[in-house]
């Protein structure tokens, strides 16, 4: 088997081994990127030279007989909405194109002390707003079952990129579904730690009380092994958790369900759900009740609202956050003549530098946070998080785990909601209520929908800091149906 | 009845630093008034005594030692800035003519 079609773990196996060298397995990658990427459309930097540098660096240590941790000279791709000294830093927006961030983000700086070679970075819907990426300000990534349709947004470059083999590992950031979604719709595992549990810090920021950096990969192991790698208390992020990261590597080992309580939420199904995510989800739970798991159906009547509440809450704080544009300090500056004033060139600039998705969501949310408007729409919509967190406690005193399909359908044409917000929305129906409560959630491969072939994402929802659950349920899923499939469901995928 | 009318959007767009055209404006009144629309179904559950959440977990402000620490250089931090005088951000004028 080539290189490119390892695991993270074998790679790391193979080069502790001394079998293969950090910059063999890097230059399989590079070249991997060089083939396919062109169709793709997942980076929209590679840094070829630098990332040899990396691997060479990393040969040198192990050389020396340095001890090197589990992830030493494993290539990845890093979501462009972390910052990075090295290469340039875009959040998909013209606003800005070409920045050099003069700082690493924390998951950065943790890439690069576990010895992860980084190989690029990957695109995404301009501020991780949106659920296609193709709201990007540089175009659009396609998905590699089908170069026709999205790959799932708003971390939809890093999904592309672990589907499409050029990387065996990449970075998301999960505001309101943008990793789990991407990974459901390629067919790939994606996981939305706790919040708090993984840091923010050099994130640019979305929405901050929801924004949770999370790993992509294409076995629930390799996904666990980078959570674990890029997790944990950090002081630079006031709601970072100050409490060790869960066991989730173990967990990912050990997969079982024996015993396990599993909760099927009730209200995620039904109309807009596509017949062939819910057949792969009813199989889901005979597989898990054959597993030797207790399965009962849990009702949340919150959920329903979580969508409308999370289209408010998210857009207030990117109104808020999105302030720092300002065409002052760094990123584009239009229309500085000489003759305007800050506040026109600060108009001029943000008109040309943001596109229609950003644009919507300031104004709405500038919209709910007015006088007049507030208590109805943003106090509501907190309200709205209280009953979430409500149900999700009431759910979690009878179950150990919730379940539902990732997203209502697979992936869909590209084009096809770009002009429809309300349709766009409702891609992260099922995976908004774990953002407003904070907690833990994954999306794992469950098989293709008969109607149109593509892959379907069976989402586990553990409690707040129960990261493991989801990594203990996910694993066991996944090596029931590897067995029956006979090989991971990627291996289905058409050859690029 | 819509819920949100073209000159509210342009008040909006004025309160964001947005400038826009008369055709964005349009486009915008029209999509905002129906994810205002949908989004407005949040009125309806949430009852006087549900308290709101601002935050996922419980948070308490997290203070830091007061020590001196290494920060950026004038050089790095002015590296990504439109314009540079002296070592400082050049703005554009910030009052007006009469000012």
């Amino acid at each position: 088997m080539s290189l490119i079609h390892k695991t993270a773990a074998e790679l790391s196996a193979l080069m502790a081994a001394g079998e293969v060298s950090a910059v063999e397995v890097t230059q399989a990658h590079l070249d991997r990127i060089a083939e396919v990427d062109g169709k793709l459309h997942a980076f929209l930097h590679v840094g070829d030279e630098s990332a040899l540098e990396q691997a060479r660096a990393i040969d040198a240590r192990r050389a020396a007989g340095e001890e090197l941790g589990p992830l030493a000279g494993v290539p990845i791709a890093h979501k462009d909405v972390f910052t990075t000294v090295d290469m340039p830093t875009t959040a998909g927006s013209k606003i800005l194109e070409g920045w050099r961030p003069p700082y690493d983000a924390t998951v950065t700086g943790r890439l690069r002390e576990a010895g992860l070679v980084i190989l690029g970075k990957t695109n995404l819907d301009e501020f991780a707003m949106g659920s296609s990426t193709e709201n990007s300000a540089y175009g659009v990534t396609r998905n590699p079952w089908d170069l026709g349709r999205i790959p799932g947004g708003s971390s939809g470059g890093s999904s592309a990129a672990v589907a499409g083999y050029t990387v065996p590992l990449s970075t998301g950031t999960d505001t309101g579904g943008s990793i789990r979604q991407p990974a459901a719709v390629t067919g790939i595992v994606g996981m939305k730690p706790t919040y708090g549990g993984s840091s923010r810090y050099g994130v640019i920021a979305f929405a901050s009380s929801l924004d949770t950096p999370g790993p992509f990969a294409r076995n629930v192991l390799d996904a666990a092994l980078l959570h674990e790698a890029f997790s944990g208390h950090d002081p630079l992020d006031s709601t970072s958790i100050d409490a060790p990261v869960p066991g989730v590597v173990e967990a990912a080992r050990h997969g079982d369900v024996a015993g396990l309580r599993v909760g099927v939420v009730k209200e995620f199904a039904g109309d807009g759900y596509q017949p062939g995510v819910l057949a792969r989800f009813r199989d889901s739970v005979e597989l898990l009740e054959s597993l030797g798991a207790k399965v009962v159906e849990v009702s949340c009547p919150s959920f329903t609202t979580a969508l409308p509440a999370y289209y408010l809450i998210a857009p207030s704080e990117c109104s808020s956050n999105l302030a720092r544009f300002d065409a002052m300090r760094y990123g584009l500056r239009v229309g500085d003549d000489g003759t305007r004033s800050a506040e026109e060139v600060m108009a001029l600039t943000r008109a040309a530098g943001f596109g229609p998705e950003v644009k919507r969501r300031i104004m709405l949310g500038t919209y709910a946070l007015s006088s007049g408007y507030y208590d109805a729409y943003y106090g509501q919509a907190q309200k709205v998080r209280t009953l979430i967190a409500r149900d999700f406690e009431a759910a979690f005193h009878q179950v150990d785990v919730l379940i539902s399909p990732t997203t209502p359908t697979t992936a869909f044409p590209i084009g096809e909601r770009a002009d429809d917000p309300m349709a766009m929305y409702l891609a992260d129906l099922c995976t908004i209520p774990a953002n407003l409560a904070g907690n833990a959630a994954i999306s794992v491969p469950c098989g293709l929908a008969d109607e149109d072939g593509l892959p379907v994402g069976l989402q586990i929802m553990a409690p707040v800091l129960g990261d493991d659950r989801c990594y203990r349920v996910g694993a066991a899923v996944e090596r029931a149906l590897e067995n029956r499939w006979g090989g991971p469901l990627l291996s289905k995928a058409p050859a690029l | 009845m819509s819920a949100i009318t073209r000159d509210e959007v342009a008040h909006l767009a004025r309160l964001s630093r947005l400038a826009l055209s008369d055709e964005e404006l349009d486009h915008y009144a029209t999509q905002l008034d129906v994810i205002i629309g949908a989004v407005a179904r949040v009125a309806e559950v949430a009852a006087e005594d549900v308290p709101p959440s601002s935050h996922a977990l419980p948070l308490t402000n997290v203070f830091r030692q007061d020590q001196a620490r290494p920060g950026l250089t004038p050089e790095q931090a002015l590296s990504g800035a439109p314009a540079v005088e002296d070592d400082r951000f050049r703005v554009p004028r910030i009052l007006g003519e009469e000012a």
